[in-house]
């Protein structure tokens, strides 16, 4: 039986899963360990069809093979271009999707070991999610108030009906929102106001671990610095450990500890944000860097990242990057690079290891 | 000079609540050329969405248009019925919101949806509209269009189907493009596509963008103007070097600073202090007084229309003309 469900079950004394929590603190464990992530979709035509027209059957790898760990209070950022699982690594990290291959640990606890909604619900709570899509995730019919103090219930964090309130007007407060706008719908709120009511209730049930899909990309560039300097606040005050998605990239080096850098499914280069954006080894990173528009037109071109983003149902063969990567040669073309760390940065790219791609420095952006 | 393809004045829109009417939109004018693309930025719910559904003519109810005037190509567009403005909608603007799920039908495949749309604009062949249609998802940047023509939206990455949605905004060659948010859910490089694409379609057919979004390096790259929002009004308006370099609204000021930057990082973020008003509570004289470094009296009782400052227009005491010459 999984030591965490064992946990649950147990009555009194120690439980299972609090010795290990204590060993995870004790040894410095990561928060969050990720190892060997995949997440496969069937894209498949219905079986008819494929029966009928001989249509194959698809899969598309939207991950495949990632690991990562976020040590407790730290923050972890996935960049990429779109469509590259940076969402699908969310989700089955926060466990709304199952993997097909590999293992997540929060806590030390295995989330494929929790099987009952029982098991599930005290993890839950220690974890929230601010989606990508703030609109799909707020219940139109229910009053901002509610929604905000729909985790403090489920979870039955307070009982009080005036503490619950008062809590949910110091969240509205903390977003940049007033107490007075609880009575609204989220359909009287502008774009980013309804991301804010989303961040709200995020926070509500005090999680240790905040999963955020572009929490602030629908907000203007005052809001936002007004979101993440209370996220830091928060992360400094709680210890809070956070895996951020954002493709501003100005707001994961501000923000982020550490960085992936995500291609088709996969890990390409991750490490210190400041060394990473520093010098940039791998060829990819090094596109993404050029690409970001330039404020002062100072004269540094973009650089657009050149070629197609390749179909992820049928990737390149060997390094999935070579069709658009100027250093590719034969050996890229036929073998997947492994992942090797160079000055503690884990890079996965044929081209450094052979010594082909040195590190560049980068002037001032 | 030719007229300008869209002109908005003096625009009013209220929403009657709970708590009395709401004017999310108050006595705003500009203009946008043939060709033009103006950026439209500022505090999240200062109306920018607004605006943008006032000229396409979908406001929720109870949202209405309480005064002003809007014209498309000299067309007044404002009064419009329901069926007239619908078919203008279709034809002459095209509209990309902020919310890539709600212009999506979450039943039918993307390709579906790309080729009913096509069709009802235009009159050709179910197979010239696919051809057609595919085209689009490719100049969007969806890769492997051909392939991909029968998902369903779900099965899109979230900047995937904001590809979409700009792709259904196109089909119909539109001389308007109101763009929300477009490249929100973008990472860089997708971006860059998308704003060759609007750029393309403004040099080369003429077309007029209203482009919101929060990102100034998207607005610097793109548009020709830009106009800053606050509060339901124009704080300021003008070319988008002048703006981004000098500007002039302390507003404006404010906002420039917060944007964070690579090379340099910083532990806290710079913000404007404190939140825009509620619009049901808008203080007297400037809206931005409360949260102004430069306020003095004046600000706090009289309300600032917009005042040309160099080749810019802000509303802002601090650029009264009348004001520097009783101090000399
Ligand atoms: N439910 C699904 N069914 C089939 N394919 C899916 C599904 N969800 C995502 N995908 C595919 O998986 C890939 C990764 O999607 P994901 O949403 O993780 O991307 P992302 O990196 O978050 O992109 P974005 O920056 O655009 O949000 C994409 O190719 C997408 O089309
Ligand atoms: N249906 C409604 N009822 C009442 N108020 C509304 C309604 N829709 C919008 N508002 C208000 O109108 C104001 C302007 O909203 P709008 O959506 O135009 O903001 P925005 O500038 O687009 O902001 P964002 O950058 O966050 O998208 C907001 O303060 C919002 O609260
Ligand atoms: S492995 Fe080869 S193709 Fe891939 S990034 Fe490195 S040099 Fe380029
Ligand atoms: S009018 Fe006054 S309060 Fe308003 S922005 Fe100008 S100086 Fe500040
Ligand atoms: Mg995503
Ligand atoms: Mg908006």
């Amino acid at each position: 039986m999984p030591e965490a469900a064992a946990a649950e079950s147990g009555g009194g004394g120690k439980t299972a899963r609090e010795t290990a929590r204590e060993t995870a603190r004790e040894t410095d464990a990561p928060f969050v360990s990720v190892r060997g992530l995949a997440h496969y979709f069937d894209v498949s035509k219905p079986w008819l069809n494929r029966t009928l027209e001989g249509a194959p059957r698809l899969i598309l790898k939207a991950v495949d093979g990632i690991s990562f760990d976020i040590p407790r209070g730290k923050t972890f950022a996935l960049v990429g271009e779109s469509g590259c699982g940076k969402s699908t690594v969310a989700r089955c990290v926060v466990g709304l999707y199952r993997p097909s291959a590999g293992t997540v640990r929060l806590d030390g606890i295995d989330m494929a070991s929790l099987k009952s909604r029982r098991e599930i619900m005290p993890l839950r709570r220690r974890l929230q999610m601010i989606f990508q899509d703030p609109y799909a995730s707020l219940n139109p019919r229910w009053r901002v108030s509610a929604i905000i103090a729909e985790p403090i219930v489920a979870h039955r964090l307070m009982t009080d009906r005036k503490a619950i309130r008062a809590r949910v007007d110091e969240l509205l407060r903390q977003v940049g929102l007033t107490p007075e706008d609880g009575v609204k719908y989220p359909h009287e709120f502008s774009g980013g106001q309804r991301q804010r009511v989303s961040i709200a209730r995020a926070l509500a049930s005090n999680p240790e671990f905040l999963v955020c899909d572009e929490p602030t990309s629908a907000l203007d560039v005052s809001v936002q610095a007004q979101i993440l300097n209370l996220m830091k606040d928060l992360q400094k005050e709680l210890g809070l450990t956070y895996l951020l998605i954002s493709h501003d990239l100005a707001v994961v080096y501000n923000f982020a500890d550490e960085v992936g850098v995500m291609y088709l499914g996969r890990l390409v280069e991750s490490g210190a944000t400041e060394a990473l954006f520093g010098a940039p080894r791998h060829p990819y990173t090094r596109m993404l860097l050029d690409a970001i528009p330039d404020l002062e037109m100072s004269g540094r071109a973009r650089v657009p990242v050149a070629g197609e983003v390749p179909d992820p149902i049928d990737p390149p063969s060997g390094c999935t990057f070579h069709p658009r990567c100027p250093h590719a040669d034969a050996r890229c073309r036929r073998e997947a690079p492994e992942t090797i760390t160079v000055d503690g940065i884990r890079l996965a790219c044929h081209g450094i290891e052979e010594g082909r791609i040195a590190a560049v420095a980068r002037g001032k952006a | 000079m030719a007229q300008p393809l869209l002109s908005v004045e003096n625009l009013r829109v209220e929403f009657p609540t709970r708590h009395g009417t709401l004017v999310a939109i108050d006595d705003t004018s500009f203009h946008i050329d043939e060709g033009e693309i103006l950026g439209v930025v500022g505090e999240s719910g200062a109306g920018k969405s607004i605006t943008g559904m006032s000229i396409i003519g979908l406001l929720d109810p109870p949202g209405r248009i309480a005064g002003g005037r809007i014209h498309l190509d000299g067309q007044r567009i404002d009064n419009l019925s329901y069926e007239q403005m619908r078919r203008i909608r279709g034809k002459k603007i095209g509209a990309i919101f902020q919310d890539p799920l709600t212009s999506l039908n979450p039943l039918y495949t993307i390709g579906r949806q790309l080729v009913e749309t096509i069709l009802t604009h235009s009159e050709m062949s179910r197979a010239r509209a696919r051809k057609r249609a595919v085209e689009l998802l490719v100049e969007v940047g969806i890769p492997a269009a051909e392939r991909r023509f029968d998902s369903y939206p779900h099965q899109f990455s979230g900047g995937m189907r904001q590809r979409v949605v700009i792709a259904l905004a196109l089909c119909a060659n539109p001389r308007l493009i109101i763009a929300d948010e477009p490249t929100t859910a973008l990472d860089v490089s997708v971006q860059a596509q998308i704003i060759a694409l609007l750029k393309t379609l403004s040099r080369e057919h003429g077309t007029a963008v209203m482009l919101v979004t929060h990102d100034m390096g998207v607005i610097a790259e793109t548009a020709d103007r830009v106009a800053v929002m606050y509060a339901g009004r124009l704080a300021e308006i003008g070319p988008v070097q002048e703006v981004i370099q000098r500007p002039k609204h302390p507003y404006t000021v404010g906002l420039m600073g917060s944007i964070p930057t690579i090379g340099h990082r910083i532990e806290r973020l710079i913000q404007i202090e404190g939140a825009m008003p509620r619009l049901t509570d808008i203080p007297t004289g400037c809206a931005f007084n409360p949260r102004c470094p430069k306020a003095f009296d004046r600000c706090r009782v009289e309300r600032p229309e917009l005042i040309p400052v160099e080749t810019s227009e802000a509303a802002c005491w601090l650029y009264d003309r009348e004001r520097e010459v009783a101090r000399a």
